[in-house]
């Protein structure tokens, strides 16, 4: 007993008093003009063509900047959280560029992961061109924190085969669109009215905002949910009233995300999906190749569109970086028309600046539904970072699942997930 | 006992003491340290000040009901797995002792096999097997477009069949070799006093096995309180809406992917102090059954 308390003793000497802290992202030391860039993005399904565009991007700044190497890593997106948390509290193990997500964005800058990039972008030329509503997405309380490098939209996919067989037109206001995917159920029981899935939360948002609900209100700094109110109820009742045996069964539906949704989509089981521009090349690549067609997810009356959430991934420097300009300009070329055009013709990702959109736009009529939709103005989740909370938490996705499968009302269920995010949002 | 043989045990004793101290005590000293504290990614960082909470995880961490739900939830399902795993192993582990050499052979490469399979691939094949449109259990079965996975109960009973698929290979090998160094001459003795073999099974074999099977039962159920991979992997994270969360996942999912490392820690705390309080009374109540520790 005695060692075991000397050994206990030896380690509370050894430890001090307080769990490890690091003493954060170190002030960036210098600022180098040679040496070894490192940058991270992230990894894809088909990562093929975005290599190639990337290597494009590294050669030409190799070529303008002697003595710089650029090495860039692609990193898994299911463990980006690990990663970098990881590069947080270990500048050293930190690249100097990095893709992230922009729903990421609030917690890692609360981290002090990034820098403030404010200036050198309205420094930038180009940078006038950004769509507002997307740079905004790169914004916490004012400051830029990164590059949009595309944005990513969602819209309604779906069948044009089956639509023609059964004499049907796509939906035109969000209503419908449960009566009709009911009807193709009942004359074709083996496809899915529409794919909806439990853990869809970027397709149930839409419904949210079409009826003037919200995920949270903000007074100041401080969000509060606002889930729970009317008119979101509204929209979750709607959404949630796709995942049943007639449309959508909870059995094959209420396990799915976004990626799950489309795949059934893709594998040709459903009549119709929401899915994205950046889902386009998978889908074409699959048995619903050239029998489908896109169109905005309607709104609540004709002619309206249902407001999108602003997805999309920014190109951001990180604070510790001991290479600032030469970030940036690598930032600043990668992030640029140029290769966002070239991002666009490899992997179909939407530009972020306005005149780059409208010139691949013209020549393109799948992107129409995607751009009319960006247009008709978008929405975003909250910019916190107990937002990271909530989603790790999955709050929403929980939400929806309890309405769709275990049978919970809709009263009950959204007021849950309301008081676990007031407690994120106020821890 | 002299005073210089209780140095030379402390002399002797030293390399085991620091690497228990190293590997043991000083985790467990952070764990309760940090269980105590507000840490989240932005104090890990250095980006907001430390916070100390006393026991303010632990009165928040009790006082939610989903904890709760989430912990019975776990009793249940490990003591499934633990009792699963038992008997199977048992079962096997005596039909390996009297079944021809051949066929005992092929019983322990399915079973080192099914042993060696990592965690996550084993849990992975066994959802394809266990798929609702493409997995070949439906397709024999007839019932394809059954979900596996949808069900609490079904989904957890699946999870426990891998889990007893994935450990019931030690008790086993255990349990095997335990059988065959029981003394030949016991066995025969109890024979020439005319016991049946139920008998002899009873009162000479199961005693001698008693060491052996309180190490795999307090091995068992310390593994199966903490399954992560196989609930993780096969019901993504927990099933629909949480209904299928373990201990484990849903400190990962509430405390370590929330970058809540204070709560995150206080769960591992309060699961270390219950896995300790099962297994002291699993021994006392051993001892008090007469069984010599």
């Amino acid at each position: 007993m005695r060692f075991v308390l000397l050994a206990a003793a030896c380690s509370v000497v050894l430890a001090g008093c307080a769990p490890v802290t690091s003493s954060g992202p170190a002030a960036p030391s210098g600022d180098e003009q040679t040496g070894q860039l490192r940058v991270w993005l992230f990894d894809e399904v088909n990562r093929g063509p975005k290599e190639e565009v990337v290597k494009q991007a590294v050669s030409e700044f190799q070529a303008a900047h002697s003595g710089v190497t650029v090495d860039v890593q692609y990193i898994q997106v299911s463990t980006r959280a690990e990663r970098f948390k990881a590069a947080f509290s270990d500048p050293k193990s930190a690249p100097d560029v990095a893709e992230f997500g922009n729903t990421d964005l609030a917690g890692y800058v609360a981290s002090g992961g990034f820098a403030d990039i404010s200036k050198e972008v309205s420094d930038w030329s180009d940078s006038k061109d950004f769509l507002p509503a997307v740079l905004d997405t790169a914004k916490v309380e004012g400051k830029t924190y990164g590059l949009p490098w595309y944005v990513g939209v969602r819209a309604l996919y779906y069948r044009t085969d089956v639509f023609t067989e059964l004499g049907i037109q796509p939906p035109k206001t969000l209503d419908e669109i449960a009566p009709l995917a009911r009807r193709i159920r009942a004359a074709k029981p083996d496809l899915l009215g529409i794919s909806a899935g439990g853990k869809y939360t970027f397709g149930m948002l839409p419904f949210v905002w079409a009826n003037g609900g919200d995920i949270a209100a903000v007074d100041g700094a401080k969000y509060t949910a606002k889930i729970d109110s009317a008119e979101s109820k509204k929209g979750v009742a709607k959404y949630t009233e796709l995942i049943a045996d007639d449309i959508c069964p909870a059995a094959q539906c209420a396990a799915n995300g976004g990626d799950a949704s489309v795949e059934a989509f893709r594998a040709g089981k459903a009549a119709m999906v929401i899915g994205g521009d950046f889902n386009r090349k998978s889908v074409d690549a699959s048995s619903a190749a050239g029998k489908y067609a896109v169109v905005p997810l309607p709104g609540n009356t004709e002619g309206s569109i249902a407001p999108a959430f602003a997805g999309g991934n920014l190109l951001g420097v990180m604070k510790g970086t001991e290479r600032k300009t030469l970030a940036n300009q690598f930032l600043q070329l990668l992030g640029g028309k140029q290769y966002q055009q070239k991002m666009f013709q490899a992997m179909g990702n939407l530009p972020t600046f306005a005149d780059v959109q409208a010139d691949v736009a013209k020549n393109d009529a799948f992107e129409q539904p995607f751009i009319k939709t960006l247009e008709a103005g978008t929405k975003f989740v909250p910019v916190t970072p107990a937002w990271a909370k909530v989603d790790a938490q999955a709050v929403l996705p929980t939400m929806l699942q309890q309405i769709a499968a275990e049978g919970q009302d809709v009263d009950t269920a959204t007021k849950t997930a309301a008081e676990s995010m007031n407690a994120a949002f106020s821890s | 006992m002299a005073r210089g043989d209780g140095r030379t045990a402390f002399a002797y004793l030293t390399p085991a003491l620091l690497v228990l101290g190293g590997l043991m005590a000083y985790p467990i000293y952070q764990l309760v340290l940090i269980s105590l504290f507000d840490y989240g990614q932005e104090q890990v960082s250095g980006g907001a000040p430390l916070e100390f909470l006393g026991l303010g995880n632990y009165t928040a961490l009790l006082a939610d009901p989903q904890f709760w739900t989430v912990l019975w939830q776990t009793v249940g399902f490990a003591a499934t797995c633990v009792v699963g795993t038992l008997v199977v192993g048992a079962a096997l582990a005596v039909l390996a002792t009297r079944v021809r050499p051949w066929a005992r052979m092929l019983l322990f490469l399915a079973a080192l096999g099914a042993w060696a399979t990592p965690a996550v691939a084993g849990s992975t094949i066994w959802l394809f097997l266990f798929d609702a449109n493409f997995g070949l259990v439906n397709e024999v079965l007839g019932s394809t477009g059954f979900s596996w996975t949808f069900d609490r109960w079904i989904a957890f009973g699946l999870v426990a069949a891998q889990v007893i698929w994935c450990s019931f290979p030690f008790v086993m090998v255990t349990l095997y070799a335990g059988i065959k160094a029981i003394p030949q001459e016991v066995i025969e003795a109890a024979a020439l006093d005319g016991a049946s073999t139920a008998r002899t099974a009873r009162s000479v074999m199961l005693p001698l096995l008693r060491p052996l099977i309180l190490v795999v039962t307090i091995q068992s159920i310390i593994w199966d309180f903490k399954v992560f991979t196989q609930i993780y992997v096969m019901t993504s994270g927990g099933g629909i809406a949480g209904r299928n969360l373990v201990l484990n996942v849903y400190a990962y999912q509430q405390a370590f992917a929330a970058s809540e490392y204070g709560l995150g820690a206080t769960i591992g705390v309060v699961m270390t102090a219950l896995l300790l309080l099962i297994t002291i009374g699993y021994l006392r109540a051993l001892r008090k059954s007469g069984e010599e520790l």
